[in-house]
Order: structure tokens, then C-alpha cells, then sequence
């Protein structure tokens, strides 16, 4: 398939569509859901699917799809600006380790990027929230702190291999600094990857901030959230089993239609894979 | 009867034409020359014996090898004959190893994929072996990374010739070796072709060696063959205008005023340069490699340097510090007359400039020719305001024989050519004093290189400007350079007048570098001389 003038996979169009119908969904919340999220009717509560609530109601007679859609707008806000922290702060810490190549600085940013990829990022999150208390704004801080190392490792990596390119060589001898190389000449030649990176993480985010409000962590109610959906379902499985069908499929939708677009921007952005879509 | 026999051979990929009615023969015993510059087809005539032809090639006409036609096989009857019957050398040692497995063990592999041997191992040790790499000296738990360049050529050859192959294939076999590797590494394939009689199919730019290696010569342009026959007639008739363009090409000398000397514009005394090499011991001394060895030299206005020598004898390593892009353990650098270093200010640097080999790594591919060539002014102080700086740009693209509107396009829109020029344009906007051309025209064909040191020497005429000329091809520094080092193992061995350091060399390893260098008149004489 193409676009324009860049060929495209078949799966980049399905995640592009999906990512498109979520975040959609999100921006249209504020604006309009089918039923307010905030008032209870207990009268109604644990309606199955049907014409009057589309995806049926939770245990306190809230509309599912309404949720749904006001959740994706957490899910995705805290994602975006956690995945916004990590590229903010680990790309320049990259780029500065792959000019200071084999110095000081290189040494510090490398280890600290294996201090924090030595805990497990989810139970690290968990630690995190749980010291400063719950709540969307610490888990954005949780998730993206987690997220620094994956780019000042992705961005050292390939920006150390332009380093040794001729060009860059040729900018050195034109008496360019560090700085300005980094930004002119490296900077918009990895930006390649680091969309890809930041399509993945993206995806990694929302599966972490659903992780977050699963175990209570996350955005407080009345906010509705994914994570928090899915824990309240779980004891309602048998008698109300779309209470946990629905949120679970957003996320999945959601993290599939994220990681299908990033393999195919990846393919479509890699000169060695052209011609091979 | 003819061993191979290719007949009206067209081949398109994807609707463009490659090949257009390709016919060439090889006897036993005889080596053929398919001569021609990039893009002229000769390596996709290679692949079309093999049937290693990229994905969407639609092939016609007929390939015989013994009288089958290769063009009529199923890929595994394919398979059978690649490697036992029809052997391949490719162009670069490095990448056509496995670099995780040992030699031994990727040259039994050819042996156990085509025969039932009880014993492949021995096998493996006999080519290996004949190609001078006696599991003596070089057992067979070596990995590539283990040995030089020739070595591993080496093993590629034993791989080829294992089987006894009754064609074999070398595409440019040599091109990324030194002179004096080359000259071994061609005298092997040639005596191993011959003792096995099969055919060689000898692929190359480099009339010189295909003179010397090849029976008869076919020579390729825009997927045609232009012209082919027994090497020395065709060389001295030369009935075709393509093959005397590429024989004028390769002999090309560019006219050069001699300018009056003026002051130094380089000065490097006893120059330094050590590596650190990783520790041996966890808390020993990290060893150092001495890759420059107390080396000095003078370049003054007016003349033009040239710096030979070997891959791993330091001459790139010095350049990084004659540029100011890597400090000295030892000696100095000075430029104008002013020490010079990396800590020296910026704009000092408009000074000296760059020229690099790669045509293509040499430019970021995502700005325009016009920034790329602008880059430089960085370097000037006041910075020339955009509409100056704009129009400087345009009149050196001009001087350098492109045009004022190539300024709006990407470096990927140009000729390997091409785009030496604009590296040359880029490496003149700053009205240096002195060029650092690195292996500037290593990569380009012969035409091309012919138009690139008639440009470079009219320029250094014109602009005053002087040349650090370094390169491994001594008919290029020959060509183009007043004076001359050769270098070897980070010291220089011999310093002089081009013309006398070529005609009469001193020291041994020069006149060692000297008859390695493929001659073409040297290698038709001989040819001559033992028909006659």
C-alpha cells in the first residue's frame, strides 16, 4: 500500500486506524460521552450490552462505553507525557554521551542507565507511587523516569555509529562544536528510531499506567480508569462478564494498534528495508 | 568446446534494462577480463551465471556451462552446481566470512553441502593449503578476525577452489587489498586456475591487472559488451572509442603549471600519535599501539604533497592530527606558521581542509547541497551575511564544474562524481591554504578520476591553494604531487621528488611498493614477449 510517496504495510493502516479511533475517543469525552460518568444509578446497575447502554453498565449503574472512552483519555495522557519525559531527558543525555564518547560523561549517563534498568521497571513504578502517593501525576513521573534510559540508550547507540561518519568529520573540520553537530547533524539523522521507539514506548505506557490503576496506584476515582475497571470486574466475572470484556479489549485494541503502526513506520522509515514492504 | 558459454544474455529487473545481448566465452584454461566501470553490468553478468540475480530479474538468452544451460535449472540443481562446479570470489574478505565460525570449519562446509566426504576435515586442510594458508602456520581454529586482509581472501579462494570448480568467478578479488597483498593475492588465483584447468572469470576497473592476469579481455559499457578479443591485440589496436576513453582515463596525467615555493604553510616535527589498546590484566597498564612514530613533514605554498603508504601504516591517523581533530602524545603541528591543535580557535581551521574518499558517506543526506557546501563559512568571522554566502556557494559549485541550481538539491540526487565535487567545493569555500585529500579519488571509476585531478590541479593552480594528497594508488600520487613520503609502519621511510622517489627509489620498501603496482605496459610486453 502507499501513502503519498512512502509505502506502507497493510498492518501500519490497521494501527493507525485503531490508534486513531482510541485517541478519537479520548479527545470526544471531553466534549461528549453517551452518559455522564459521574452520577450512580444503582437502579440500572450490571445492564448487559443492548440499545440503551451499548457495552452495559458497571456495579454502580455507570455506562461502560461512557467510561471507556473517558479512561482512554488517562490512559493516553499519561502515556504521552511519560513517553514526553523519557525522549525529553534521554535524548539529549544520548546525544551528550555519544559526543563525550569513552569520557566522563558517557561513563556517568551509561551507568546510571544500567542502575535503572537493573530493577523491574513495573514494581520500581509501584514503589514510586506508593512513596508519594497515588495519583495520575506520580504515575506519569513513575512511568517516564523508565522511560530515559530506553532513549539515552537507543540515542547513544546510533548516534555513536555517526560519529565515526565522514560527514561528521568533515562538520569538525568546518570547526563545528559537540553541541552543534549533535543538533544539526545527529539529532535529525536518528529521528528515524526514535519515532519508532516512541510509537513502542507509547504502547509500553498505557500497559504500564493500566498496570498502575489496576493495583490501585493510578488515577483516583472518581476518574475513571482502565486499570481500575478491570480490578472492580474481576470479582463480578461470572455474573457480569462485559464489565471485564469491554475494558480489557480497549486495552488490547489500544496497545496492538500502537505496536502495529510502530513496526510499520519502522519499516517504512528504514532505507534498508524499502522495496520490501 | 567452449567451458562456458553465454549467448545473447538480456536481463531487466523490474523493467529496467541491465543486460542487452551479452555474449562471451571461456575455454578451459583461460582467464577472461570483464573490464568496465560501475554500472556497466559486469558484476550482474557474474551473478547471472550464478543465478544470484536480485529479487523481480527476468533473464533471456542461454548460459552453458559443459553444455547445460545454467538458465534452465531449478534453484536446488541451482544449488548443486554453486559452489562445486562454478566457485566465487567476492570483493570484500571481511563481510564474506562468517566472523562466527572458524575458517576451517567454512571451507569444510563447502565440502560437506556437495559431497559425501568421509573426511572433510582434510579436505578442508588441502585447500586451505593451496591457498598458502599451510594449518601449520595458520590452524584451522583460526576465526576471520584472526587474520589480515590477504589472509582472509585467502580462505575465501580455499573456499572457492575446495571443490575443484570447473569456472571460477572473482569479482574484483582485489580491489580492497594493498599493492603488495594484490600482487600475491592475483598471482594465486592464477596459478590455482591454472593447475585445476578450469576458467577464470576475472572481474575488474583496473586495466593494469586485468593486462596481467587476463587471456582475453571483454569490455563492458552500459550492459553491452563494446569490445572483446585476445588482451594484448586489443590493447594495442584499441579499435573501439570506449576502450581508448578508459585506456587514456587510466594513464591520465593532468597538465600542472609549477608554481614558485612559498613560505610553509604546514610544518608537522616529530609527530606522536599513541592508541590505547585494551588492558591485558584487570588492573595493569592499558599497553599503547604507536600509530604515528616521530614523523615530519614541510608542505609550502605553491606545491603539492603526496602521502603513500599501506592500510595500518598511520597515514589517515596522521591526517586527523594534521586537521586538528585528535591531539598529540608527542611533536607538533603547525599551520601558517602558528602551532595548530584541536584546542586552537575555530576559526583557524578555515586554513586547512577536507576532502574524504567515501563520496557517499561524506555528506549528511538530509541537507541540501547548498548548506553543505556553507558549512565551512561557520568557520568566518564576521559570518558572511546569507545573500553573500549564497552567492560564494553558487560561483564555487560552477568552479567546480557543476551548476549554480544543483545548490537546491540533496547529495543523493548526484554521481559518485559528482559528488567529489562537491566535497571539493565544500573543502574550497573557506579559501583554505592547504587540502587534506584523503583517498579522494580511491572510490571513483577511471573516467571519472581522470576529470577529477584535472580539476583538482587546475584549482590548485588557480586558488594557490596546496594538497596533502594521501592515497595507497601511486599512479594517482604520481600523477599529481610534487613531492612525496611513503610511509610504513607509522614512520616515513623515504621523502623526495615525485619523479625521482618513482624512478630511482632508495629504500627497499618503496622499490617493494613500486613492482607490486600493476603496470599495464609492463604486463603487455610480457604478454607479448612470451607469444612472440
Amino acid at each position: 500500500m502507499r501513502l503519498g510517496s512512502v509505502r506502507v504495510s497493510s498492518g501500519f493502516v490497521v494501527g493507525a486506524v485503531l490508534t486513531v479511533l482510541f485517541v478519537g475517543a479520548a479527545a470526544l469525552s471531553y466534549a461528549w460521552t453517551p452518559w455522564s460518568t459521574e452520577g450512580l444509578s444503582i437502579a440500572s446497575r450490571l445492564r448487559p450490552p443492548g440499545g440503551e447502554h451499548w457495552f452495559g453498565t458497571d456495579h454502580f449503574g455507570r455506562d461502560i462505553f461512557s467510561m471507556i472512552m473517558v479512561g482512554a483519555r488517562t490512559s493516553i495522557t499519561v502515556a504521552l507525557v511519560a513517553v514526553a519525559i523519557g525522549a525529553g531527558i534521554g535524548v539529549p543525555l544520548g546525544l551528550a554521551a555519544a559526543a563525550g564518547r569513552g569520557g566522563w560523561l558517557d561513563e556517568l549517563v551509561m551507568r546510571f542507565n544500567d542502575l535503572v534498568f537493573a530493577f523491574p521497571a513495573l514494581i520500581l513504578a509501584i514503589l514510586i507511587t506508593a512513596s508519594l502517593g497515588p495519583g495520575a501525576v506520580n504515575a506519569i513521573l513513575a512511568i517516564g523516569i523508565f522511560n530515559i534510559p530506553v532513549f539515552a540508550r537507543l540515542t547513544r547507540g546510533a548516534a555513536l555509529s555517526l560519529w565515526a561518519r565522514e560527514y561528521i568529520l568533515a562538520a569538525r573540520a568546518a570547526g563545528k562544536g559537540a553541541a552543534r553537530i549533535s543538533f544539526e547533524h545527529i539529532l535529525p539523522n536518528t529521528a528515524n528510531l526514535l519515532i519508532v521507539q516512541a510509537t513502542i514506548q507509547f504502547s509500553l505506557g498505557i500497559l504500564a499506567e493500566v498496570g498502575l490503576s489496576y493495583v490501585g496506584l493510578g488515577a483516583q476515582p472518581p476518574t475513571p480508569s482502565w486499570g481500575r475497571m478491570l480490578a472492580e470486574a474481576q470479582t463480578m466475572i461470572y455474573v457480569a462478564p462485559w464489565f471485564a470484556i469491554f475494558p480489557g479489549l480497549a486495552v488490547a485494541l489500544t496497545v496492538l494498534g500502537l505496536n502495529l503502526m510502530g513496526d510499520g513506520l519502522r519499516d517504512a522509515l528504514d532505507p534498508r528495508l524499502k522495496g520490501r514492504a | 568446446m567452449s567451458l562456458l558459454e553465454i549467448e545473447n544474455l538480456t536481463v531487466d529487473i523490474g523493467g529496467h534494462p541491465i543486460l542487452r545481448d551479452v555474449s562471451l566465452s571461456i575455454a578451459p584454461g583461460e582467464a577472461l577480463g570483464l573490464v568496465g566501470e560501475s554500472g556497466s553490468g559486469k558484476s550482474m553478468t557474474a551473478l547471472s551465471v550464478m543465478r544470484l540475480l536480485p529479487e523481480g530479474a527476468r533473464i533471456s538468452g542461454a548460459i552453458r556451462l559443459d553444455g547445460e544451460d545454467l538458465t534452465a535449472l531449478s534453484e536446488p540443481a541451482m544449488c548443486r552446481v554453486r559452489g562445486a562446479r562454478v566457485g566465487m570470489v567476492f570483493q570484500e574478505p571481511m563481510t564474506a566470512l562468517n566472523p562466527l565460525k572458524t575458517i576451517g570449519a567454512q571451507v569444510a562446509e563447502v565440502i560437506r553441502i556437495h559431497r559425501a566426504d568421509p573426511d572433510p576435515e582434510a579436505a578442508a586442510r588441502r585447500a586451505l593449503t593451496r591457498a598458502g594458508l599451510p594449518p601449520q602456520q595458520f590452524p584451522m581454529d583460526r576465526y576471520p578476525h584472526d587474520l589480515s586482509g590477504g589472509q582472509r581472501q585467502r580462505v575465501v579462494i580455499a573456499m572457492a577452489v575446495a571443490l575443484r570448480p570447473r569456472l571460477l568467478i572473482a569479482d574484483e578479488p582485489t580491489t580492497a587489498l594493498d599493492v603488495t597483498t594484490q600482487a600475491v593475492i592475483l598471482d594465486l588465483l592464477k596459478t590455482l586456475a591454472r593447475e585445476d584447468g578450469a576458467g577464470l572469470m576475472m572481474i575488474t576497473h583496473d586495466l593494469a591487472v586485468v593486462a596481467d592476469m587476463a587471456d582475453r579481455i571483454a569490455i563492458m559499457k552500459d550492459g553491452a559488451v563494446v569490445e572483446a578479443g585476445p588482451t594484448a591485440p586489443l590493447f594495442r589496436a584499441m579499435s573501439h572509442p570506449y576502450t581508448r576513453s578508459l585506456f587514456a582515463a587510466s594513464t591520465h596525467r593532468p597538465e600542472r603549471d609549477r608554481r614558485p615555493l612559498g613560505e610553509p604553510v604546514l610544518e608537522v616535527r616529530e609527530a606522536v600519535r599513541d592508541y590505547a589498546l585494551p588492558r591485558r590484566r584487570l588492573f595493569g597498564p592499558r599497553p599503547l599501539f604507536r600509530a604515528v612514530d616521530g614523523v615530519s613533514l614541510a608542505i609550502r605554498s605553491g606545491e603539492n604533497v603526496g602521502l603513500v603508504g599501506e592500510s595500518g601504516c598511520g597515514k589517515s591517523t596522521l591526517s586527523r592530527a594534521i586537521l586538528g581533530l585528535e591531539g598529540l602524545q608527542g611533536g607538533e603541528v603547525s599551520l601558517v606558521g602558528r602551532p595548530f591543535s584541536p584546542a586552537a580557535p575555530a576559526e583557524r581551521r578555515r586554513d586547512i581542509q577536507v576532502v574524504f574518499q567515501d563520496p557517499y558517506g561524506s555528506f549528511d543526506p538530509r541537507w541540501k547541497v547548498a548548506d553543505l557546501v556553507a558549512e565551512p563559512f561557520h568557520l568566518l568571522r564576521p559570518r558572511p551575511a546569507k545573500a553573500e554566502r549564497r552567492a560564494r556557494v553558487e560561483a564555487m559549485l560552477e568552479a567546480v564544474g557543476l551548476r549554480a541550481e544543483d545548490a537546491e538539491r540533496h547529495p543523493h540526487q548526484f554521481s559518485g562524481g559528482q559528488r567529489q565535487r562537491i566535497a571539493i567545493a565544500r573543502a574550497l569555500i573557506t579559501e583554505p591554504r592547504l587540502v587534506v585529500l584523503d583517498e579522494a579519488v580511491s572510490a571513483l571509476d577511471v573516467s571519472v578520476r581522470a576529470r577529477i585531478l584535472d580539476l583538482l590541479a587546475g584549482l590548485s593552480d588557480r586558488l594557490g591553494v596546496s594538497y596533502l594528497f594521501i592515497s595507497h594508488d601511486l599512479h594517482v600520487v604520481r600523477a599529481i604531487t610534487d613531492r612525496v613520503l611513503v610511509m610504513k609502519a607509522g614512520k616515513v621511510v623515504e621523502e623526495g621528488e615525485t619523479e625521482t622517489v618513482f624512478a630511482a627509489p632508495r629504500h627497499p620498501y618503496t622499490s617493494e611498493l613500486l613492482a607490486a603496482t600493476p603496470d599495464l605496459e609492463a604486463a603487455l610486453a610480457a604478454r607479448e614477449a612470451a607469444t612472440a
